[in-house]
């Protein structure tokens, strides 16, 4: 789902985005309050998630697929094909268990 | 109306002054339901006293936005609803203690009893708070209910959290 732009210098250049991510409850215990993340301009909530299941570790282990994770993007719930905005706040969470 | 229809807090709330507040003036008001969701002392099966302390994180902002949109919804559903109040404790807390109030008055009770229970469906499933419990051998967070999911399929909305 890369985009690429002609740079006008005979090659490509990739074009990304920083968008913001935060954890809560239990994520944010394992992976902190957030982290910045550079992605594909294109990308997709769903896809911001494999980046960070890419960065292996706790990160692979708390969004791992199958595991239940809710996300929001700009404060509002969000699915994996929502798209993202450069600079956009992602959050990734467990299921809400308020009330 | 110079109170916030929906505020998340640390401290305690009075359900009389809530009331009160929430019926002040409206002589078109014929009906008032409130709900007082309380930290129990055990999960499911558990002895009394399992439980002996609970903690409840939000989203700053996204939290407060999801409810206030929640109670648009319930405005739409409920042509004749009135006044809404619902506030939300977060930070620690201990068995016994009022976590969440959802009131609302209406001129006849059917709409009052329904928009109480849709809401407060509403915010189980949707509104970002998380409970860590702990008990004598740990603190753990709280799983989803699929039950409550179900409860807000009644109303015709997909929750899908649990």
């Amino acid at each position: 789902m890369n985009t690429a732009a002609d740079t006008g210098h005979g090659h490509t250049l990739q074009v990304q985005m920083q968008v913001q991510v935060r954890y809560f409850a239990a994520l944010r215990e394992a992976l902190g309050n957030g982290q910045t993340v550079v992605v594909p301009a294109s990308c997709t909530v769903g896809q911001l998630r494999d980046v960070l299941i890419g960065q292996g570790g706790p990160h692979a282990q708390m969004l791992a697929r199958g595991r239940a994770v809710r996300a929001a993007v700009a404060q509002q719930m969000a699915h994996d094909d929502t798209p993202l905005a450069p600079g956009a706040e992602v959050a990734f969470f467990p299921p809400v268990t308020g009330g | 109306m110079a109170w916030a229809e929906v505020q998340v807090q640390t401290t305690d709330f009075d359900l009389s002054a809530e009331v009160a507040a929430l019926r002040a003036g409206d002589g078109g008001a014929g009906a008032v339901v409130a709900f007082v969701g309380t930290v129990r002392d055990r999960a499911g099966s558990q002895a009394p006293g399992s439980i002996t302390a609970m903690e409840l994180e939000h989203y700053p902002g996204m939290t407060e936005a999801a409810i206030q949109a929640m109670v648009g919804q319930a405005r739409q559903r409920f042509a004749d609803l009135r006044s809404v109040r619902i506030i939300h404790r977060v930070g620690p807390l201990l068995p016994l203690d009022q976590i969440v109030l959802v009131a609302v008055s209406s001129a006849h009770r059917g709409t009052a009893f329904q928009a109480c229970e849709f809401l407060m469906d509403y915010l189980k499933t949707q509104a970002p708070f998380w409970k860590k419990e702990t008990a004598p051998d740990g603190a753990r967070w709280v799983d989803a209910r699929v039950a409550d999911d179900e409860a807000l399929a009644r109303w015709g909305i997909v929750a899908g959290n649990a």
